[in-house]
């Protein structure tokens, strides 16, 4: 004690402990890895949420058959359990109700019901129930009973009808794809045809009317030919198609709910059903991954809330494409100028804080602006410089894939400006006087040495666009997202990018199936799953592009980094 | 003022008499030599900041002329005039008369890009481009636009045999240079400078950055290279001019103070400025 006392340290001494600790930093570090690990907790729990409630919604789960104390039976998937607030008496014995997927919207009105516990006599989990996903009102849980083709009965009972249903519904499968073939591949070719014969038609009447003087009706009568046996073929085709749905349509089953109700279902509308309290685990995973396949490639149906995404994937990739396309060589070329040409002064510092200002500017601003200057002004002259003969529909002068790229493209080009800026500050000065002293020009040492250089930090600014672009929805929503698309913006037909099409985009499918859907309870799950998907293409997107940079950088690798 | 150097003993404001001393060495190692350089007045300011003051002097002809002095006193800065590298900097202004062979670089109807390839440079830190071996060495005949496979394989060869790297290289001329080390990367950027075939080689402290045995490789490639080329160097290191140059150039705060004989300056400096940073009392 006494030769510590002998020996003070300045400062030490005097120093209460908690000054010293503040000094030591020791709270700083709890404070920043505090800071991280909420950061980090918080994506991940919302991750997790997603990824839970986004996969477990393609799960076959089992059906509960409750039948309660008033006679009532229902039957349904459990999707949650919870206690019932009671405030007026809190000592009491908490009570308990669960929520059933009922299905059944056609009879039961909702698709959902919560039941008390209390209420429940009995409960079970009937073998022979089945889980039907059909055309329209969601799923039906019920048993079949009869299966007819016009007049004449196939199977009669629960066993017997339940058996023929999985070859019904591979015929009914059969039988949607054959009409889709015949309306959408051989009709919608007819159409096509039909409609450009139309806008020809139309171009020669517009052309009479300019030059009076000249004589159309060879032409027109060539067209007029062509059109007579167009509309001919579309009338074999449609008699062709009345065919293959009356033939299909024959087919009914007769289905008896928990409740005893009858509901007759046409086999054509029959999509998948299932057994779901028989089924082994290896028979539901089987039907957790075709759902699943279904969902990606799959068209939707019932107002987007069932069915597959395909067209918002597809359309979500290829805008994502496109603006990337448009952003980066532009994004590139003005960091080029700022960076390497302009003289660094005023002007180029007001345009930097300009550009770095734009990135903050609400992208719905962005939107509008699409809407004004590209639909409206170029779109529209567009139009009547060299499709007038289609208006007064407008082709490009409406939303489309390609005003929607443009519009993002506006959007995230101050992040690739900004990237690409830095990228070639960060080029050594001396590789470019390498350059210089071997008699290289400015345009040849960026051209091949500092461009090349600056790649992967370019590509650092693509990801950061890409990003931003693929989870943009509002200005989308004025500039050619629509809710169902009939047509891809890449098709068979010439020229085969279709970038006056609208599209589909899983951002707004988010939207709409949780916000705008008739039923956003049972879309609820819908979200999840489409939330999961838009997550995982972003991040897909940005793996191949930090694929791309890693190995950039390793090609590119100078001692200076 | 010492009075054992009476040649180069001129008062420094008597530019006349200076001139004459100090261009005009009384005897040059090779007495065919021309002169391959020549500054007059040169003079030149960063913006308010005046960096050179009057150099006057003629480079031999396939020589190596060392310039040394302490660092901040403008040497490389006047290496950089050389090839016209001080254009890439901002605010730079050069005014005097800087002739390669008989041409002015600062008129106004020289190519700059002609120049520099009639003046190739190394520099301090060795900067390979993050490219393969053999494209960094055919790198500034691709840019003059040869695309000839068997030109181009011929000037590479060529060049890093005389860089005395083929054999180290020969093999693996596909691997990136960033791959070699510290004192292979410089011979490379030799290998690069010289296969443009210049004139003059400009070399700004080439070895600073290097270990011993790398330095006296890169040394005694300055000497074979003088066969061919002139080559200025600008080094910190005073054993290192001694032993590879021929003339010698002190410069002090912008100033060319002394400049002769490599021998003669370090044995019997003119300047009192030459014998104290050469003896190390400062600098």
């Amino acid at each position: 004690m006494t030769g510590q006392r002998a020996t003070p340290r300045v400062g030490a001494t005097h120093a209460s402990p908690l000054r010293r600790l503040l000094q030591r930093g020791d709270p700083f570090v709890w404070l920043t890895g505090s800071a991280l690990g909420i950061c980090l907790l918080m994506i991940a729990g919302l991750v997790a949420i997603v990824l839970t409630k986004g996969l477990g919604f393609f799960w076959p789960g089992q059906l509960l058959q409750v039948a309660l104390t008033d006679g009532r039976v229902f039957l349904g998937e459990v999707v949650t359990r919870e206690t019932i607030p009671d405030p007026d008496r809190p000592d009491r014995r908490p009570r308990h109700r669960i929520q059933l997927h009922v299905g059944n919207r056609d009879l039961y009105g909702a698709d959902f019901k919560w039941i008390d516990e209390d209420d429940i006599a009995r409960s079970g989990y009937p073998l022979d129930a089945l889980y039907v996903e059909r055309r329209e009102y969601g799923p039906l849980l019920a048993t079949p009973q009869l299966v007819k083709r016009g007049e004449q009965t196939l199977a009669q009972g629960a066993g017997a009808a339940t058996q023929m249903l999985d070859g019904l519904v591979r015929q009914a499968a059969r039988d949607r794809q054959a009409i889709s073939q015949i309306e959408k591949g051989e009709i919608g070719a007819i159409n096509y045809e039909i409609e450009r014969l139309r806008l020809r038609t139309r171009r020669l009447e517009l052309l009479a009317a300019r030059e009076p003087g000249r004589d159309v009706s060879a032409a027109r009568a060539v067209i007029d030919q062509a059109a007579t046996t167009a509309q001919r073929r579309y009338q074999g085709k449609q008699q062709e198609l009345e065919g293959v749905v009356a033939a299909a349509s024959s087919t009914y089953v007769t289905f008896v709910t928990a409740e005893g109700a009858h509901k007759e279902l046409r086999a054509l509308d029959l999509f998948r059903a299932y057994a779901a309290n028989r089924l082994s685990w290896w028979a539901r995973a089987r039907i957790y991954f075709a759902r699943l396949w279904e969902f990606l490639s799959g068209e939707p149906r019932e107002s987007n809330t069932e069915g597959g995404v395909f067209p918002a994937i597809f359309g979500t990739v290829m805008m994502v494409i496109l603006m990337s396309l448009m952003a980066v060589p532009f994004g590139v070329v003005a960091a080029l100028y700022l960076r390497e040409y302009a003289r660094q002064g005023l002007l180029v510092r007001l345009v930097r804080i300009a550009v770095n200002n734009l990135a903050g500017v609400p992208s719905i601003v962005f939107g509008v602006f699409g809407l004004g200057f590209f639909i409206y002004t170029v779109g529209g002259s567009i139009d009547r410089w060299f499709f007038s003969e289609s208006l007064p529909t407008p082709t490009f002068g409406t939303g489309g894939i390609l005003w929607a790229s443009l519009t993002l493209a506006l959007l995230t080009v101050p992040v690739v400006i900004v990237a690409a800026e830095e990228a070639l500050a960060a080029v050594p000065r001396s590789m470019r006087e390498a350059s210089y002293a071997t008699g290289a020009t400015k345009f040849q040492t960026i051209l091949r040495v500092v461009l090349p250089a600056a790649a992967p930090g370019i590509l650092t600014g693509l990801i950061l666009a890409m990003a931003r672009g693929a989870g943009e929805v509002a200005p989308l929503m004025i500039t050619g997202v629509v809710k169902l698309a009939p047509e891809l913006p890449l098709d068979a037909h010439f020229p085969f990018f279709h970038l006056d099409r609208k599209f589909m985009h899983l951002g707004f499918h988010i939207y709409d199936v949780g916000f705008q859907s008739p039923n956003v309870e049972a879309a609820k799950p819908m979200v999840y799953a489409t939330t999961l998907l838009l997550l995982l293409i972003v991040v897909l997107l940005n793996l191949t592009a930090i694929l791309v940079r890693n190995r950039l950088r390793k090609k590119f690798q100078t001692s200076a980094f | 003022m010492p009075p054992h150097a009476p040649a180069l003993a001129a008062p420094p404001d008597s530019k006349d008499v200076r001139i004459h001393t100090a261009v005009r060495p009384r005897d040059t190692p090779r007495e065919a030599a021309l002169n391959a350089i020549e500054l007059r007045e040169v003079n030149l300011s960063y913006g308010e900041n005046h960096v050179l003051h009057d150099i006057t002097m003629d480079i031999g002809e396939k020589q190596v002329t060392a310039f040394i002095g302490p660092s901040g006193c403008g040497k490389s800065t006047l290496l950089r005039c050389l090839n016209r590298m001080n254009d890439l900097i901002d605010g730079v202004r050069v005014s005097g008369g800087v002739k390669v062979k008989g041409q002015d670089l600062y008129a106004p109807d020289t190519d700059v890009i002609e120049v520099r390839r009639r003046v190739g440079m190394v520099f301090q830190k060795s900067n390979p481009f993050p490219k393969s071996i053999y494209e960094n060495v055919v790198y500034g005949l691709r840019i003059a636009g040869i695309r000839d496979r068997s030109t181009l394989d011929e000037a590479c060869e060529r060049s890093l045999r005389a860089a005395a790297l083929w054999d180290e290289v020969k093999d693996r001329l596909d691997e990136s240079g960033l791959s070699l080390s510290g004192g292979q990367q410089q011979r490379l950027c030799i290998a690069r400078a010289i296969a443009v075939e210049p004139e003059i080689v400009l070399m700004d402290e080439p070895c600073s950055a290097l270990d011993p045995i790398a330095t006296l490789k890169i040394e005694e490639l300055i000497y074979s290279l003088k066969e061919r080329y002139t080559i200025v160097t600008v080094t910190h290191n005073l054993q290192q001019a001694a032993r590879v140059s021929d003339m010698t150039a002190f410069f002090w705060l912008g100033k060319l103070i002394e400049y002769g004989k490599t021998p003669e300056v370090f044995t019997r400096p003119g300047e009192k400025l030459t014998e104290d940073y050469i003896t190390g009392r400062f600098g």
